[in-house]
């Protein structure tokens, strides 16, 4: 139990000491970044953690700035959109210095873009000397399959198409996939597409260039904290060193290694590693049984932590709730109300005031814990018979006997009931704490959602199903330890 | 030397009716009171008054000549044993768990609990080794006796008993209620015992208190209420009880 608190307390405020840590976006690209960042500042000699697709934007940003990580990749265009509003993203000087401001760094862009373009297949590109989408000027008999999202925004094809003047026979629009198999078959010919999507090489396609710069610079980037350049200087030089490094069909063959050959990120940035920058690669992927081990003490140690300070706020609470009954209705009124906040909410909300990992998941499983200790509790004391209460009364036991020695140990059934509910709600609850990092039972269900691996999403699950149910066995053995033998049925 | 209980314009009211009406007595000291009367009297009212389980609304009642209040009753109640009908023991703890309860936590070693409860169980009639058992596995007498055993534990000088033959049938009871005048006889404690029985007054008071919808009628010895009846209704209740039982209860 020891144990367990001081790693609790280490994890919560080891934030600005201890290891560099990297997080990332939670979809592919984003993890791939950060395995990157993360491997290169380990082969310069740095201890480095990943927090894996920890969120979108708002949360990196936030994480950052709160010094809850260190680093991650970005996008130009993204920063000016949410980060930097109304600034120029192609003017890299003055957003270096609008995030200095905030005490955050900007490497120079990785090499590559991941914005908007127009695919062509590569077959058809070379046959007609296909390399920009001016190129496309020349060719209006080219079928045109775009997405119905690209064909609704003013910023997508209507804008696009004025830009470059181009004049197609035939635009059709249609769902994303139907179009890239149109493509294969010969039906159409040109596509809309994210400039890395795996797609590209999966279905050998050309990303035309964007020569007159239509589209958003979204030249790729990491952000990390100003701080890093003096805690750690040799992961503040690995990650400028990144710099120009990576080009679009770098990116695109490694998001293809990881979303079509099934190929983990960690093994991907390493070959990126060892075959582009010649660094010594530590990708060493630890084996299932000791990524579930891992896991499992995670989430654990999450489950553990809330659950112990649940019982040791709401017991007394439910006490007090008991004796007091208006001031009950209120507090059990307000326990009700965390109840019904949205987990994901309630993570989002806790962000700003704790920061990403163990901190906003324990305080979220803390709160849903609450309500059922402090209602069994308050239902346990007040279902006593009255002839018990009046004999402890009578006999002249002080106050505090009378709760230790008569009330508590007659409630205790309805009181453990309470805190069995409160811990399989908490197991299961615990693998949303994946989304904040957290880790836990939750990170290779994430992980396995995003790459659609079912493999990956049982890794998660089995092993969560498992422990809801030893945790009820544990609850069944703790009531026959706990639970007075006058008290138990038969 | 002044009463070990007394009543001092003693009320109290319920919200649906009755409670006692403003009664001052005073018990007499090392003898056995009984308060009598029929359901809804106002007996057990009383008695809950005087330990202070129920707060008067006028008056005090005085127990070695303090009067019971919110502060003071804990302190008063450990010098009151007190048993109701069912024993009121705490079923999460075996018989003994019960009796070692209040001198455990006042600081009494396990060697003098054990030599105390050894002396009251053979006073109340209990086999020792009946400690050891949880309340569900104890008969209904067996379970009164042990309650006994633990209001005596502190040896408290006055003891309060509301209707503690109640809930036994009528063999146990019989054989308890003599167990219980002996006991009573050694320990000349003062007593005060609740009961809507005749025969169990007749068996056990000293004194009897006869009330009715929360006043007293008469106190004074049982044969006093027979001979010289302060109320016409005395003479019913006693005539009453008798028919009820065929017997003479003197």
């Amino acid at each position: 139990m020891k144990r367990l608190a001081l790693t609790l307390a280490f994890t919560l405020t080891a934030c600005h000491a201890g290891p560099v840590r990297v997080g990332s976006k939670n979809f592919t690209e984003g993890v791939l970044l950060g395995e990157v960042a993360t491997q290169v500042c380990g082969a310069a000699g740095e201890h480095v953690e990943h927090r894996r697709q920890l969120g979108g934007t708002a949360v990196l940003w936030r994480a950052l700035r709160a010094g809850s990580i260190d680093a991650y990749a970005e996008y130009t265009g993204t920063i000016t959109a949410e980060i930097v509003r109304g600034a120029d993203p192609a003017d890299l000087p003055a957003l270096r210095r609008a995030l200095s401001a905030q005490g955050i760094a900007m490497t120079a862009p990785l090499g590559f873009e991941n914005t908007f373009a127009l695919g062509v297949p590569e077959g058809l590109a070379a046959a007609r000397g296909l390399a920009t989408i001016t190129d496309l000027r020349a060719h209006p008999d080219l079928t045109l399959a775009l997405s119905h999202e690209f064909i609704g925004r003013a910023d997508g094809w209507p804008g696009l198409r004025s830009a470059y003047g181009l004049a197609p026979r035939d635009v059709r629009g249609m769902d994303h996939d139907l179009a890239y198999r149109a493509l294969a078959s010969g039906a159409a010919h040109v596509t809309d597409l994210y400039s890395t999507d795996a797609e590209i090489a999966s279905n050998h396609l050309r990303a035309l260039r964007d020569d007159r710069h239509y589209f958003p610079d979204y030249r790729a980037v990491i952000l990390y904290r100003a701080d890093l350049a003096a805690r750690s200087p040799a992961c503040a030089r690995a990650l400028d060193a990144l710099a120009g490094r990576i080009d679009a069909p770098t990116m695109i063959a490694m998001n293809a290694a990881v979303r079509v050959s099934r190929r983990t990120e960690s093994d991907v940035a390493a070959e990126f590693l060892s075959t582009r920058l010649r660094a010594g690669a530590t990708a060493a992927e630890p084996s299932r049984i000791a990524r579930i081990a891992a896991r499992t003490w995670e989430h654990l140690a999450m489950v553990l932590s809330s659950l112990l300070a649940a019982i040791a706020c709401a017991v007394p609470l439910g006490v007090f709730a008991a004796r007091r009954p208006r001031v009950g209705s209120l507090v059990l009124g307000a326990a009700g109300v965390l109840q019904t906040i949205p987990s994901l909410a309630l993570l989002v909300l806790l962000i700003p005031l704790l920061g990403i990992g163990v901190g906003p998941a324990v305080a979220a499983l803390f709160l849903y814990s609450l309500l059922p200790v402090v209602q069994n509790t308050v239902t346990g004391l007040r279902g006593i018979a009255p002839s018990l209460r009046e004999s402890a009364e009578a006999l002249g036991l002080p106050p505090r006997a009378k709760l230790l020695r008569v009330e508590l140990p007659l409630a205790m059934p309805s009181i453990l009931a309470g805190v069995r509910t409160a811990a399989v709600i908490s197991v299961g609850t615990a693998t949303l704490g994946a989304l904040v990092g957290a880790g836990g039972y939750g990170q290779p269900i994430m992980t396995g959602i995003r790459l659609d691996s079912t493999a990956t999403i049982l890794e998660g699950a089995v092993p969560a199903a498992v422990l809801a149910l030893v945790t009820q066995a544990v609850f069944g053995w703790l009531e026959r330890r706990l639970v007075p033998r006058g008290l138990r049925d038969g | 030397m002044d009463a070990i209980v007394e009543l001092r314009g003693v009320a109290r009211r319920f919200p649906g009716g009755g409670g006692l009406h403003p009664t001052t007595l005073s018990f007499k000291s090392g003898a056995t009171t009984v308060l009598l009367g029929p359901s809804g009297c106002g007996k057990s009212t009383l008695l809950r008054l005087v330990n202070g389980l129920l707060r008067p609304d006028a008056g005090d009642a005085l127990v070695f000549g303090t009067p019971v209040r919110e502060d003071t009753a804990p302190a008063l109640r450990r010098r009151m044993g007190y048993v109701i009908q069912d024993g009121g023991l705490f079923p999460h703890l075996t018989g003994f768990g019960n009796v070692a309860l209040l001198p455990s936590w006042l600081g009494w070693d396990d060697a003098r609990i054990r030599e105390r409860a050894t002396v009251l169980c053979d006073l109340a009639r209990l086999p020792t080794n009946l400690l050891e058992r949880y309340p569900q596995s104890l008969s209904g007498g067996q379970r009164q006796r042990v309650a006994l055993v633990r209001a005596l534990m502190t040896d408290p000088a006055l003891l309060l008993l509301d209707e503690p033959l109640g809930a036994l049938d009528p063999m146990v009871r019989a054989e308890l209620q003599r167990d219980l005048r002996e006991a009573f006889a050694a320990l000349r404690k003062t007593v005060l015992l609740v009961t809507h029985d005749l025969g169990e007054a007749s068996h056990f008071a000293d004194e009897v208190v006869l009330l009715r919808e929360g006043r007293v009628l008469q106190h004074g010895p049982l044969e006093a209420l027979e001979q010289t009846p302060a109320d016409p209704f005395v003479t019913r209740f006693l005539s009453a009880q008798k028919s009820l039982w065929g017997v003479g209860a003197a």
